[in-house]
């Protein structure tokens, strides 16, 4: 599995507030909540962001609340990765839950710039920049977890 | 190798001798909770994936408490959803408008969570019931699905940082401050996928109050969870409440910790969290003049009785700055009743201070008090992100009840010694 597409650049402590705020969570309508997602830090989010595309962010990324709505307004928009140097952990736990797929690693986090093509191979972890012509070696899950990604989200893998 | 608190509850919750931090595990769970938000989402997973049954209807609780009283059409829509749900399915433990209480304050009352427990909400600050001895985390609604259909779910084994109390704290300062003051030294992601434990002789000097505030914020450190050693405080809280067989787990001498930090209480002085992050912690000593238009004093952290008695010691025969509004949520019908017959609300009134029925609302920006551009917020809830409560150009200053009633009487960010 890969994911391919243009990327979209964060920094430290990206909160689930800010990825969708809580004024509205009246919906659990994720194509609705997509219309605003990370608004509050990036008001053209949502009319630039292309289907495929990918999301890279420092340290702590998701902090905060628990909302799945977050991850899932993410992945309604279109984002196809969400590349960080690390994930808050209920944010960690939602995107494996839901299928939105999610790499760890520092190098990709830091060099990766806004507008960058950016290639990941999900199977070896690695992660190109095709812009700058860089590859960088993602962190790859356990296997408990693999298997409930391969089986498209926890619900699926507890049947 | 000795295994931590937190380590001993999972192990025995997912039918292990032993386990390792790093180990990805299937545990039993005593309790699921959700809310009017993070429900709907959960009953769409459940009712997508085909479930026709729930795992039981003593170990599912649902509360309406974060856009209740129902905020608008939407919200209505949500919370009906929760309601035919938990009447379909014989959710006993369903909390509505007129019984309801902020969730976090609620289930201690109502004796829903014992020491040993392992117990997953569906809201961040799922971590409080660790002041019980319980293993309690936040996890999301695929999670609050599967475990209402399942009674288990995933973890994985965390490590754990160890927090020796010792001490006791000055006058007017709170477990509020404790918290803040740790989280500004370990950082928002200090903690991340680790148990804060605490321990130590300083913990008879926390009452369960105190402990519930401190639990309550430790994902603020990006924590999986906060649990603290149970004690005779923690028996005496939960004599007249929890009804349940329960076991109590101690940490082995030889478990191992990433870090031990020493905590003297009687050095905490009062702490303000600046925006936009909980770990931006100042002591007085560092802040200047910050004039504010609002304070709020309530939530899942200081909204318990202890927290409205704190507010109303400085608020007594005083009346606020005549430029602030002052809200006061008691965080359960129950706190709120105790107040009234101690007098409390008379005082907030006299204060010119709002006095609301429970909910979430200001803290998470929902409705009952919502910040415009530019406006500021004191509040003794537990976020202070960009927009967290309004407007992504307004700002909220975390602090204890004290501070925040002294802030709404000065009108500016003040400690309690300034009225004195």
């Amino acid at each position: 599995m890969k994911a391919h597409g243009i990327a979209h650049k964060y920094g430290d402590n990206v909160d689930t507030d800010v990825i969708i705020p809580a004024r509205y969570l009246n919906t659990s309508d994720m194509q609705e909540l997509a219309k605003h997602c990370m608004e509050d830090i990036d008001i053209e989010f949502a009319s630039r962001v292309k289907q495929g595309d990918i999301m890279v962010a420092k340290a702590n990324f998701g902090c905060g609340s628990s909302r799945e709505h977050a991850p899932a307004s993410i992945k309604a928009s279109g984002i196809g990765c969400v590349i960080a140097k690390s994930f808050a952990r209920i944010f960690y736990r939602n995107a494996i839950n839901i299928g939105l797929p999610i790499i760890e690693c520092d190098e990709a986090a830091e060099r990766i710039e806004a507008g960058d093509e950016v290639e990941i191979d999900f199977d070896t972890g690695v992660i190109t920049n095709v812009t700058k012509g860089e590859t960088y070696q993602g962190q790859s899950f356990p296997e408990f977890l693999i298997n409930i990604i391969n089986s498209n989200g926890l619900l699926n893998s507890l049947k | 190798m000795g295994m931590t608190m937190t380590q001993k509850i999972l192990a025995a919750h997912a039918g292990l001798d032993e386990v390792k931090p790093g180990q990805l595990i299937m545990a039993d769970l005593d309790l699921v909770l959700g809310n009017d938000v993070t429900t709907p989402v959960a009953i769409n997973e459940f009712n997508k994936a085909g479930f026709d049954s729930i795992f039981s209807q003593d170990k599912i609780t649902m509360v309406m408490d974060h856009f209740t009283p129902n905020k608008d059409i939407k919200a209505a829509a949500q919370c009906k959803q929760c309601r035919d749900f938990a009447r379909e399915y014989g959710v006993k433990n369903y909390f509505d408008v007129g019984d309801m209480g902020i969730e976090h304050a609620l289930l201690p009352e109502k004796g829903l969570v014992a020491p040993g427990d392992c117990v997953i909400g569906a809201d961040s600050h799922t971590c409080t019931y660790g002041a019980l001895g319980a293993f309690s985390t936040g996890v999301g609604s695929t999670d609050m699905c599967a475990g209402m259909a399942k009674g288990k779910d995933w973890f994985r084994v965390p490590s754990a940082i160890k927090f020796n109390i010792t001490g006791k704290l000055p006058k007017w300062s709170a477990a509020k401050d404790v918290i803040l003051h740790i989280i500004g030294m370990i950082g928002v992601d200090g903690a991340l996928y680790k148990s804060m434990e605490f321990s130590g002789e300083g913990l008879k000097n926390l009452t369960m109050e105190d402990r519930l505030c401190m639990a309550n914020m430790a994902i603020e450190a990006g924590a999986k969870n906060g649990i603290f050693a149970v004690d005779e405080v923690t028996l005496d809280y939960i004599k007249d409440k929890v009804t349940k067989e329960y076991k109590i787990f101690e940490a082995d001498p030889d478990a191992e910790y990433d870090a031990v930090y020493d905590i003297d209480l009687s050095t905490i002085k009062p702490t303000v969290a600046f925006p936009h992050l909980p770990e931006n912690a100042r002591t007085f000593d560092q802040i200047d003049e910050v004039k504010i238009d609002q304070v709020v004093i309530g939530s899942c952290t200081n909204g318990r009785i202890e927290d409205i008695r704190a507010a109303a010691e400085i608020l007594k025969g005083r009346h606020i700055a005549q430029d602030v509004r002052c809200i006061i949520i008691p965080a359960t019908q129950k706190v709120y009743m105790t107040a009234m017959k101690e007098g409390l609300l008379e005082i907030f009134i006299n204060a010119g201070c709002a006095v609301s029925t429970p909910t979430c609302g200001p803290c998470l920006g929902g409705h009952m008090g919502i910040l415009a551009k530019g406006e500021r917020a004191v509040a003794t809830t537990n976020r202070n992100f960009v927009g967290r409560m309004g407007h992504p150009e307004s700002e909220v200053y975390l602090a204890s009840p004290y501070v925040a009633a002294a802030s709404a009487v000065l009108g500016r960010i003040a400690q309690p010694t300034e009225l004195e």
